[in-house]
């Protein structure tokens, strides 16, 4: 792999319409430049007119320089609908051994993996249900990094772009969810952020699978209850991406 | 579909209708899903919108109204609603309002026309008329009864044996002993021209020309049965069963216009439902003493189980349960009549509310009176009559059926009056009504001769159905009562919804569904001059009248069907469980079917209450 062009801090700096627009002259990749030319809604746009898509990734583990994609699922969805008609789940082989502690999580084996195509055969769909929306996410600690360390591996450059992060948004919430040491002793228990919890705080049922498609939905869902619940159709879009 | 969608398909699949969906249709469906997170309280269906969905509760909890307002229904997890708008002018007929945070799966239009088209079931569940749903739910069960699909004609094997009317008792012996036969026509005329006059059985020549030592020259017209109960050819064999219960006869002959098709005895259907009702009345007849009909009415509940389980319809189960009461009583008479000696005066026997609608079931008190000759006097007769009375009341009491709490009863003296008396009873309920008096005095507007001089109960019938057609006043306080009591909005998790939208834990079905019922089709009987008792003998003479236009007698009798055979069933399972059968049923002892379409009746109920209240102006306070 040659040395990635980095991007200079001053385009990091603007904002993100106009940055998808400086970026987009930059790319040389045709799927990144299609990308960015389908740019980033304005920050004040109503969270209700932006078309979102939840995604979420399998991983061999939790280093993006040491670990690799092993599954997609993604939804577009609006803060009114989550459309499963434009559901999409694709199992990519990853460059790097499975761990078997991951394979016994998510339940994708060396066989699933075998026959699966590489990251690079199916980017042209990936990006289909990518372009035009801002992508949400449980934990932004995954998914951009990983698509970011997985491009530059396969196309010579990375890629930059808000998420909104369900998980983010929960800790928000709930700034002390560690209770003190008092409450820990009256049997007070912290409050968890993790997908399933959250939802849980929400009425929104259990989903007994986990593949990288229903976790993708499970957080649209989650999205939709948050916003419902402490935000409004009005909140603008650049109080929640980050 | 991805198969990574399972989780959302497989929750659809526990639910109805998807539960009975082919697979490529629920996955195209769970393709096309649209979900939509919304909180408690919002509106997410306004009336006059256009309809663009139908929707699934995948979690929470949503009203549905009323244009009115009223709250028409309680939604929650794995049910649907919005689907009548999609059917109708694709314009929102329900408002709907989400209780609780609410997980919806949207079904677009589309799909839905889709499934509407391709999927029966579908179609049938999200009919537009609940009403549909419930007919379509009772047939596929009636289906699966033989009694209740096969002709009667079925039963005749063999070519009908007449006689002319004009041949001798040795004869007439002779010929049916030589054809094999238990019981042989007697026909008026000959060739086209032969009309039925009567007929002439084993158990006839038994105890008439044996016991009475006729001579074997007695012309056959002297002992024949005449006036003969008949079916029609094409009755199904169930509708025989009922009318040979009903009127206590082994042989009918099928008729076909004036065409005599055969005879079916008794033992042709007993053939065909081993252990049948039937079999029960005709041991009952055998018993010569009260300790052995208390030994057989412990036969009384496994002969209701396996009805139940046979899948008979409600008029079955009711009649054969009435029949076997009546038969019971009928006996019990007789013996007492053996006992005390003959009666000094003709009687008449009088059964009283649900045996008397051929409706009862297995959990029952005796309702009963006796309508004594007018030439009473109670210094001579009377206590001969209250013996008979307390020995027939006393040996029903064995057999299981309690003594009324109400002391509407024979022993009861107010209730063993001469003729003259009744009349003047119904003519002061009817002429001079009072709302508190007619609901003690409901149960006689059901009434039914069952033994003695039957003639004196038709009368009285005829009395009923001349002066209750004529008095406004009278069918205005029944209605009030009537109204009383009215049945649930339908259910809603593990409860009951009542129309104020508040829960219950348990209802009686018969309080809360067949009474209603049966209390409102008695008044529209009366205003029609009808002398049915049965309710659903009394739909057809209503029908008659065009009082009722024929679609809601339609959705009156099935739901009369449904929420009997609810109750019937609920009791079979009691029995089989070794409880004590009662009225009262938990939400979460009936299946999902049981839930969706008792809804639908209930809500038949309530639309024939508010008809009812309409038509006789009644405006009252209602309390459940």
């Amino acid at each position: 792999m040659s040395e990635v062009p980095t991007v200079p801090d001053e385009i990091k700096r603007l904002p993100w319409p106009a940055q998808y627009h400086a970026l987009a002259n930059r790319a040389k990749a045709s799927v990144l430049k299609a990308f960015y030319e389908a740019g980033c809604v304005s920050p004040d746009t109503h969270v209700s007119e932006v078309p979102l898509v939840a995604l979420d990734f399998e991983t061999t583990g939790l280093d993006p320089e040491g670990h690799s994609i092993v599954s997609i699922g993604l939804v577009p969805f609006t803060l009114d609908a989550i459309d499963l008609s434009q559901a999409r789940h694709w199992v990519v082989c990853p460059r790097l051994p499975l761990h078997q502690v991951s394979v016994t999580f998510h339940g994708i084996t060396h066989a699933d993996i075998e026959e699966a195509p590489d990251l690079s055969e199916i980017l042209d769909d990936v990006f289909a249900s990518l372009n035009g929306r801002i992508p949400v996410v449980h934990f932004r600690h995954i998914e951009r990094p990983f698509l970011n360390v997985a491009l530059q591996y396969r196309l010579n450059e990375g890629i930059r772009f808000p998420v909104i992060d369900t998980m983010a948004i929960e800790a928000h919430l709930h700034p002390n969810r560690q209770p003190s040491f008092f409450k820990r002793l009256i049997g007070e228990k912290p409050i968890s952020i993790r997908l399933a919890d959250s939802r849980t705080r929400y009425g929104l049922p259990h989903y007994a699978a986990h593949n990288a498609l229903i976790d993708a939905i499970a957080t649209a869902e989650l999205l939709q209850a948050q916003i419902r619940h402490h935000f409004s159709p009005q909140t603008p879009i650049g109080d929640l991406w980050l | 579909m991805q198969p990574e969608l399972i989780d959302i398909r497989n929750h659809l699949v526990q639910h109805s209708p998807f539960d009975d969906m082919p697979e490529e249709l629920v996955n195209q469906l769970t393709a096309s899903i649209e979900i939509s997170y919304v909180r408690a309280g919002t509106q997410i269906l306004e009336t006059g919108q256009a309809s663009t969905y139908m929707y699934y509760v995948r979690s929470g909890a949503v009203e549905i109204f009323r244009r009115s307002g009223e709250l028409y229904n309680r939604i929650g997890e794995g049910e649907i609603f919005g689907q009548f708008g999609l059917l109708m002018q694709r314009k929102v007929r329900f408002p709907a309002k989400a209780l609780e945070d609410t997980l919806l799966y949207r079904i677009p239009a589309d799909t839905f026309h889709y499934l509407f088209e391709n999927d029966e079931n579908f179609a049938d569940f999200v009919e537009i008329e609940d009403r549909s749903r419930l007919r379509s739910a009772l047939s596929r069960r009636e289906k699966s009864n033989e009694l209740m699909t096969s002709r009667v004609t079925r039963l005749i094997s063999r070519k009908t044996v007449s006689a002319p009317t004009t041949v001798r008792l040795q004869e007439a012996a002779r010929i049916m002993t030589d054809n094999g036969v238990s019981a042989l026509l007697l026909m008026d005329g000959e060739g086209e021209n032969a009309r039925l006059a009567g007929i002439i059985t084993d158990r006839d020549l038994r105890t008439r020309a044996v016991t009475e030592a006729l001579p074997s020259e007695t012309p056959i017209s002297e002992i024949m049965s005449e006036g003969l109960i008949t079916i029609r050819a094409s009755s199904y064999i169930f509708e025989a069963m009922l009318t040979m219960l009903h009127n206590n006869v082994h042989h009918l002959p099928v008729v076909d216009g004036h065409e005599v098709r055969g005879v079916v005895a008794l033992a042709d259907i007993v053939k065909y439902e081993s252990q049948s009702s039937l079999y029960l009345v005709s041991n009952i007849y055998h018993q010569q003493h009260v300790k052995g009909l208390k030994k057989i009415s412990h036969d009384v509940r496994d002969s209701f189980v396996r009805m139940v389980n046979e899948d008979a319809n409600s008029h079955m189960i009711g009649s054969a349960m009435a029949g076997i009461g009546r038969s019971f009583t009928q006996r019990l008479l007789e013996l007492g009549e053996e006992e005390l000696g003959p009666p000094p005066i003709p009687y008449c026997f009088m059964a009283l509310g649900s045996m008397a609608r051929d409706e009862q079931l297995v959990v029952t008190d005796q309702d009963n009176a006796m309508i004594l000759d007018d030439s009473f006097v109670p210094e001579e007769h009377d206590e001969y009559f209250l013996a008979l009375a307390k020995f027939v009341s006393d040996g029903l009491a064995e057999c299981g059926y309690t003594y009324c709490t109400g002391d509407i009863m024979a022993t009861n003296p107010k209730w063993r009056q001469p003729l003259k008396v009744w009349r003047n009873y119904f003519t002061d309920w009817i002429d001079n009504p009072k709302a508190e008096a007619l609901l003690n005095s409901n149960i006689f507007f059901d009434l039914d001769g069952i033994h003695g001089h039957t003639k004196f109960a038709e009368e009285l019938k005829t009395l009923v159905a001349d002066k209750a057609s004529k008095s406004q006043l009278f069918l205005t306080l029944m209605a009030r009562n009537a109204l009383n009591r009215t049945p649930p909005l339908g259910f809603f998790r593990t409860f009951v919804l009542e129309e104020d939208g508040k829960h219950q834990k348990t209802f009686n079905l018969k309080r809360r569904g067949t009474a209603p019922l049966s209390d409102l089709i008695r008044i529209h009987a009366l205003a029609c001059g009808s002398r049915a008792q049965n309710s659903f003998e009394r739909l057809k003479s209503i029908s008659k009248t065009k009082l009722i236009v024929e679609d809601d007698l339609g959705n009156l009798r099935d739901a009369l069907e449904f929420i009997s055979i609810v109750r019937i069933r609920h009791q079979a399972l009691s029995l089989e469980a070794g409880e004590e059968p009662d009225n009262n049923v938990r939400p979460e002892d009936l299946s999902p079917f049981e839930r969706s379409h008792l809804k639908d009746a209930f809500q038949v109920v309530s639309n024939a209450q508010k008809f009812l209240r309409f038509r006789y102006n009644t405006q009252v306070a209602r309390h459940v």
